[in-house]
Order: C-alpha cells, then structure tokens, then sequence
C-alpha cells in the first residue's frame, strides 16, 4: 500500500513517531515493564503522545530491550522533535505537528493490540493535526 | 514498525521508516526506508551530535517527499564514530530482557 506524498515538503506538516518507549514522567504512566517481566512474550501495546516542545529532562525511557542511557542524555537520537521544529523554523519543512507519537517496540507476534487498539488512536491523532507525513524510528 | 508504516500508510498518512535493519523492512514491505548503520537505541544518530542528527532527519524528509516509487530504501553514509564491536556491546540493555532470561533458562534445562 503506498500514499503518495501530494504536497511540497516545503508546505507539508510532518510528523514523528519512536518506539523506544518514551513517555512524561510527571504526567504519563510507564508502558508496562511489570507485566512483560511476568510475561516476557508480551509487550505493552499502548501509546504516548509526547509534546513537540518536551525538555529531555521530562522524558522517561521505558523499555527493556535496549540501552536506555543515551536516549535519556538526548531523547532526539530516538524522536527528533527539536531539529525538526528547528528545519521548520528554516523552511525546510512546512511545519511539526504540536505533539508527536511513542509507542514501546517489543510486541507480541500478531501485532493484534496494535492492530485493533493503538493503530486507529494513532491515525487518529495525525489527522487531527492534520500531519501530511509521518517519520517512524524504530528503536 | 514495518508493519505499522504499512498500516498507517493504508490509512493515506505517507510514511518512511529510519531503521537500522532496512533489509527486514524491505522484506516486510514498508513504503520508504533510510537505513542507518547505527547501534539499536541510535536512530538519528550520536547524543549530542546535531550535525549528524540533522543528516539523518533531512534525508528522511527527502525519501519521505521525494520517493518515486513503493519500497524506495535509501541508505545514509554516515560511518559510526565508535568501532561497531564496541558500539553493539553498549547497546544492551543493562539487564538481559525478560525474553532473554526466559530464553536463556530453557536452553540451561535442555
């Protein structure tokens, strides 16, 4: 399935989406560590929106695949909300959506609760903010 | 992460992925891809290096607008400023994943 990109990258609104389990520690809960600790084949579906304008000091890191420790100094290696707003502000890009996405890479095989649950809260979103493109990194 | 660029894509948003296993998301068909060579954790590159993190962003905003066709991959030529041997042992996490320890103890049993 391919949509194609219609508009100029100059007039676009983009916006991003980690999996490196980014989420606000005074305002968010954790993805679910705890349950995935009893139940290891298991990975919490949910999803965090995180605002473009976040400091990296209210960002926490929850996920227990990977080395969380450089995210944490600099969370744009994983969602680059700052540089974006920054080309934007250079007319590289037309502009950032205000709030950008985070979900926790570590899923059960079928993808079933991402499918069913999180994907249709998440396109949701971008239209809402009216995104032209979305970046996805996988963590 | 393939399969949710595919999805969203299905949806119209258009989408690239930035993945340091571009040749799985070929194989799992995501629309646009830029491939890093970079250590898990380190999509846009090094903390602290804005320079290399804008390469990364503006090749992904280019492959995002400019690719002419389904499944463009494009791969970015930046070389990882730390040996890759190293660099792959500093991306584990600090403690094996539960999957891992799970793993690790069915194979001791066998």
């Amino acid at each position: 399935m391919w949509a194609p990109f219609e508009k100029r990258l100059q007039a676009s609104r983009i916006a991003l989406l980690t999996s490196a389990g980014l989420y606000l520690k005074a305002s968010q809960p954790k993805f679910d560590v705890v349950r995935e600790q009893d139940n290891p084949e298991w990975g919490d579906p949910s999803w965090r929106s995180i605002p473009a304008g976040a400091d990296a000091a209210e960002i926490g890191v929850a996920h227990l695949h990977i080395n969380d420790q450089d995210i944490l100094a600099d969370p744009e290696i994983a969602l680059p909300a700052r540089m974006l707003s920054e080309l934007a502000s250079e007319g590289v890009v037309g502009g950032a959506t205000a709030e950008h996405l985070s979900v926790m890479g570590y899923q059960d095989r079928g993808l079933e609760d991402w499918r069913l649950l999180t994907l249709p809260a998440l396109v949701g979103v971008l239209r809402d903010r009216q995104a032209d493109g979305l970046i996805l990194a996988p963590a | 992460m393939p399969v949710l660029a595919r999805w969203i894509e299905a949806a119209g948003i258009p989408t690239v992925v930035v993945t340091m296993m571009p040749a799985v998301a070929e194989e799992r068909r995501a629309p646009r891809i830029v491939g890093v060579e970079f250590p898990f954790g380190h999509s846009f590159g090094m903390p602290g290096d804005k320079a290399m993190q804008r390469r990364v962003l503006e090749l992904a905003l280019r492959v995002l607008a400019g690719a002419a066709a389904f499944r463009t991959r494009v791969d970015i030529d930046i070389e990882w400023p730390v040996p890759l041997r190293d660099a792959y042992k500093a991306w584990q996490p600090k403690e094996a994943s539960p999957i891992v320890k799970k793993l690790l103890a069915t194979w001791g049993r066998a």
